[in-house]
């Protein structure tokens, strides 16, 4: 297939073929990379094309998001489907990722029903290593006691539930910022957890790459809906002197991406229903958008870590 | 079913707190609904992460109800934990207390908390 535009009839400059394969790309996942401060980026298909990812991949994971089980209103009447297609997408990946970050609101309403659905649907999953950090939905009536009972038990977590581990030279901090909320307030990590996280990444060399997920953003995406976190800056400011920060939160149902020095941010899409972009709805709540495009606006984020390279490649892939 | 407690020594303070409310109250009164149901009975509706009306003025001894019409749960929570909380209220669900002893409360979500409100309760 050449690239010449065949007809032109509007003589715009654009032929149909060119305007199908733009607007393909606009609905695929996107490959973003950074080498020497320059960002680029890829689409899924001139990957796919290409063979698989970067070859030389010294470490994969999966970010999964705001599964919301339990909820069944016009936005997705069906969520647990919704979040079974995403844990099938990861199945059929080619290469397994090693292990899967869950960045909160599993549940819509903290039942243990919701609960026991999701860890149901989520045993169908080839891949069993699953980290956790909890959304406000996840802690709505007991403080999170539940949640904590159930999807800490492979790490050692502190306080209300913040924890960090080690892959293949990567740091990773699970922070909780959806508890003790303040009125008129955002999102909070508080003293405690500062505190921890200031002892943490202490005896870390400044080379050693950081990826620190939480659910709400840990930037301020748009505080007039909440989204942001009171106290993330001195979360970051702990993180400064590393050369690669990648921080992967939820919440906003949505891909937003910032970069601010070292630090690479990411929102991931949900798996249930997408939310307005940020100042355009009255409210943030769910969005209903015709049952034909609901799953593009669902998905999963895919991040490859590669050794030397100064930032983490995040593929965000949608469900269509 | 829940009643309103307040310390005797703050009083004086909520009294001139509750006039300032009070005007503000009657100065944004025409933007909002109305909101009591039926005399002595007041309703709180939350729809798009607001509550609203978001000063409500009551009589002690009234009774005081949200009702959830957003498709998010929301929670009623004194920020100085003056009444017993809600627990998370799913759509249209509700939460009713009685007003107790006169002052200012100030509420918030808990899950949403850019979201607050207050209610005056005024001698009945």
């Amino acid at each position: 297939m050449s690239d010449y535009i065949s007809h032109d009839h509007e003589h715009d400059g654009i032929d149909r073929r060119g305007f199908l394969q733009c607007m393909a790309w606009a609905g695929t996942g996107l490959l973003w990379t950074i080498s020497g401060g320059v960002l680029a980026s890829k689409t899924l298909a001139e990957i796919a094309k290409a063979g698989s990812l970067p070859a030389a991949t010294d470490l994969s994971f999966l970010q999964i998001s705001d599964s919301h089980i339990g909820f069944s209103k016009e936005a997705n009447k069906d969520v647990t489907e919704t979040f079974k297609i995403a844990l099938d997408r990861i199945n059929a990946m080619p290469t397994p990722p090693s292990f899967l970050i869950h960045t909160g609101d599993i549940t819509q309403l903290s039942k243990p029903e919701e609960f026991d659905t999701f860890d149901e649907v989520l045993k169908s999953c080839r891949t069993k290593d699953v980290f956790f950090v909890p959304g406000e939905h996840d802690v709505l009536n007991d403080g999170g006691k539940l949640y904590r009972e159930r999807y800490l038990k492979s790490v050692e977590a502190k306080g209300s539930g913040w924890y960090s581990f080690n892959k293949n030279g990567v740091h990773f901090i699970g922070l909780v910022n959806v508890l003790n909320l303040q009125a008129g307030g955002l999102g909070q990590l508080g003293d405690e957890q500062l505190e921890w996280l200031e002892n943490d990444v202490k005896g870390l060399g400044s080379s050693t790459p950081i990826v620190v997920f939480a659910h709400i953003p840990l930037w301020a995406v748009y505080p007039q809906w909440g989204w942001g976190t009171s106290d993330s800056e001195r979360a970051l400011g702990y993180l400064k002197r590393f050369g690669s920060v990648t921080a992967l939160n939820g919440h906003i149902h949505q891909v937003l991406q910032k970069i601010e020095g070292n630090v690479t941010f990411h929102t991931a899409m949900s798996t249930a229903f997408p939310q307005p972009a940020p100042g355009t709805a009255a409210s943030p709540g769910p969005m209903k958008v015709p049952a034909e495009k609901l799953r593009s606006m669902l998905g999963l984020a895919n991040v490859q870590y590669i050794q030397g390279k100064s930032s983490l490649a995040i593929v965000d892939s949608n469900l269509s | 079913m829940f009643t309103l407690i307040k310390t005797q020594k703050y009083s004086a303070i909520v009294f001139a707190i509750s006039f300032l409310f009070l005007a503000s109250f009657t100065l944004g009164q025409d933007e909002k609904e109305a909101s009591a149901t039926s005399p002595g009975h007041n309703q709180i509706v939350i729809k798009d992460f607001n509550f609203s009306p978001m000063v409500l003025t009551v009589k002690s001894g009234e009774k005081i109800t949200w009702i959830n019409r957003d498709e998010e749960p929301h929670t009623v929570v004194s920020v100085d934990k003056q009444f017993k909380k809600s627990t998370a209220l799913d759509t249209d669900q509700e939460f009713t207390i009685t007003a107790g002893a006169p002052g200012t409360y100030t509420y918030f979500c808990s899950v949403h908390p850019k979201m607050t409100g207050t209610i005056i309760v005024e001698k009945s």
